[in-house]
């Protein structure tokens, strides 16, 4: 691991109050208290050469009320740093499921970003398309992601005739 | 949008020579699709004036078909026939990451010829891949020659997965700890004489289909993706490499047999139709190189890790692997619960980069199971590519990114 991105993630640790976990020296993953510091963790990434996200999960907690999303945030430009995943938690409650939209940071969340809000109903506060992507247009009322939908499964055995 | 100083460039070359470029001031919008020879399973939403193209709306979804949403509720192992629905044609690498990822969580070690065989089997699928990729932009841009060879040049390849796995398309080869069949003396040699056969038919695919002048006036200087806007759009693949990003998962963070092998990654820095078409034409011939490799240097051994391996009774040990060198499942794979924990593994799949994340809570399914294909992360580049394109190039465009709605819909 770089000297850079020790400094970094020491400046999130100490300075945002984060929690910074190295798994293995390619997996890191940094736990955010608060959503609202969520992009300036997002700007410091970005700064010493992280360029892009691989993906954006939300994760439904029911037993909580609360959902996580998570960002892998990587490198193309930087082949030391494309070694490495970044993954950022951040948590939001049910009862205003939003978090601010890393849109302006990083272009590449349009298409997770959207497939989040249409799955599990969470928000992102500045995303400039913020519409269904792969559902029906009358699908109304769920989410499809959350526990609460459940899919009507058939059974495998066949009743015996009586 | 991105090509607003060309555009000044065109300007000033065509004022020169006293020509000057009118744009009817018309404004429209046209459905392109959902089932169109020209847009496969999407319907593509086009804001046009005169004949540029101001802004596209991909409207995905129409073979949706909620396989995160299943994988909570099925175990882990039948999940495999699932996730590698979505890119038929590229099975071998969407069942290898997702059991990459059940690897981590597991603790489990995978035998050194069970990893070679997974090169060998996600090379020969990618070399099917890219034959299908190249055939399906052939058909784009009208010419069917090229279609017909692509295909025909792809059974070559599927004949060899097919002896090798016993299915045709969807393999299923790849299983927790190992793979499922070895590799016989007849499948080597079978693959060697397919690779001296697309060896010469890569140079008539150059004479017929990427030298024609014709072919190249549709894809060169067309759908430029600048390396900045490759980056910042998270481009993946062939895609991107085009763009003269040279990265590669298999050279990244090498999984399967890759840290043994010698091969190159083809990067080309003009980022148009044309690169993006020859970018995967020369991956077949590095593909080809990485299996003469595999089949000369293929170590003996187990090919399921022992931990599985000793479960096997002994009666069918006997019958399948002794006779035929084939896995029986072991009774451990029927509803395994693997610890609490997630994982996350990448692999480089035929389109690109393809992510699997997995959060495990301790059941025999998974809690949450992410799933990040190529054509999924292609969605945002197809749209920013478009802007500011022609009308007509919006099939070249499209063809050269190799994009497969499914596995973007997944």
């Amino acid at each position: 691991m770089s000297e850079t991105l020790k400094d970094t993630l020491n400046k999130i640790q100490t300075e945002l109050k984060c929690q910074v976990k190295t798994e293995s020296d390619r997996r890191i993953t940094i736990t955010i208290p608060d959503k609202l510091i969520l992009t300036k963790v997002a700007e410091y990434l970005k700064s010493i050469g992280f360029d892009h996200v691989k993906s954006v999960t939300g994760i439904d907690y029911p037993e909580q009320e609360k959902f996580e999303v998570v960002y892998h945030i990587s490198s193309y430009s930087d082949l030391n740093l494309a070694k490495i995943i970044v993954a950022v938690r951040v948590s939001t409650s049910y009862k205003d499921p939003s978090i601010p939209s890393l849109y302006n940071i990083f272009e590449s969340v349009w298409t997770g970003e959207r497939e989040t809000y249409e799955m599990l109903g969470i928000r992102f506060e500045g995303h400039p398309d913020l519409r269904r992507l792969f559902l029906d247009e009358d699908f109304e009322g769920v989410y499809p992601l959350r526990k609460s939908f459940k899919i009507k499964t058939e059974g495998v055995f066949v009743d015996k005739p009586a | 949008m991105t090509s607003q100083p060309e555009n000044e460039l065109q300007q000033k070359l065509l004022a020169s020579t006293g020509m000057s470029v009118e744009i009817v001031p018309i404004q429209g919008e046209l459905n392109v699709g959902p089932q169109h020879p020209g847009s496969g399973h999407m319907r593509i939403f086009v804001k046009l004036n005169g004949d540029i193209i101001e802004d596209v709306d991909l409207d995905v979804g129409y073979v949706h078909r909620a396989v995160e949403k299943l994988s909570e509720n099925r175990n882990y192992i039948h999940l495999i026939p699932l996730v590698e629905r979505p890119a038929i044609l590229d099975s071998i690498h969407m069942n290898l990451g997702y059991i990459m990822a059940v690897e981590k969580i597991l603790g489990v070690d995978v035998p050194e010829r069970a990893q070679y065989l997974r090169s060998f089997a996600a090379e020969v699928n990618r070399i099917a891949s890219h034959l299908y990729g190249l055939g399906i932009l052939a058909i784009f841009l009208g010419h069917s020659t090229g279609f017909m060879w692509g295909f025909g040049d792809r059974e070559v390849w599927v004949t060899i997965l097919e002896a090798l796995t016993g299915a045709r398309v969807t393999n299923s080869y790849v299983i927790p700890g190992g793979v499922r069949r070895d590799i016989t003396q007849e499948i080597k040699e079978m693959t060697l004489k397919a690779i001296s056969y697309q060896r010469k038919r890569l140079e008539d695919w150059k004479k017929i289909f990427f030298y024609n002048p014709s072919v190249r006036a549709r894809l060169e200087n067309v759908g430029v993706m600048s390396k900045e806007n490759a980056i910042k759009w998270g481009a993946v693949g062939p895609n991107l490499r085009a763009s003269g990003v040279y990265y590669d998962v298999r050279k990244i963070e090498p999984y399967a047999a890759y840290d043994k092998l010698d091969f190159e990654i083809p990067v080309y820095k003009e980022g148009d139709g044309l690169a993006r078409g020859l970018v995967r034409l020369e991956e077949i011939e590095q593909s080809m190189r990485i299996l003469e490799q595999i089949i000369k240097n293929i170590p003996e051994g187990n090919i399921l890790s022992d931990r599985f391996f000793k479960q096997i009774p002994p009666t069918r040990l006997k019958k399948y692997w002794e006779t035929y060198r084939r896995v029986v499942m072991p009774g451990y794979y029927a509803s395994f619960r693997p610890p609490k924990g997630e994982a996350i593994s990448r692999v480089e799949a035929g389109r690109g980069e393809l992510v699997y994340y997995v959060i495990s809570d301790g059941s025999s399914k998974p809690y949450r199971l992410r799933m990040i294909t190529p054509s999924y992360r292609l969605i945002y580049v197809f749209k920013e590519l478009c802007k500011g394109a022609r009308y007509a190039d919006l099939v070249s465009i499209y063809g050269s990114l190799d994009y497969f709605p499914p596995e973007a819909d997944r």
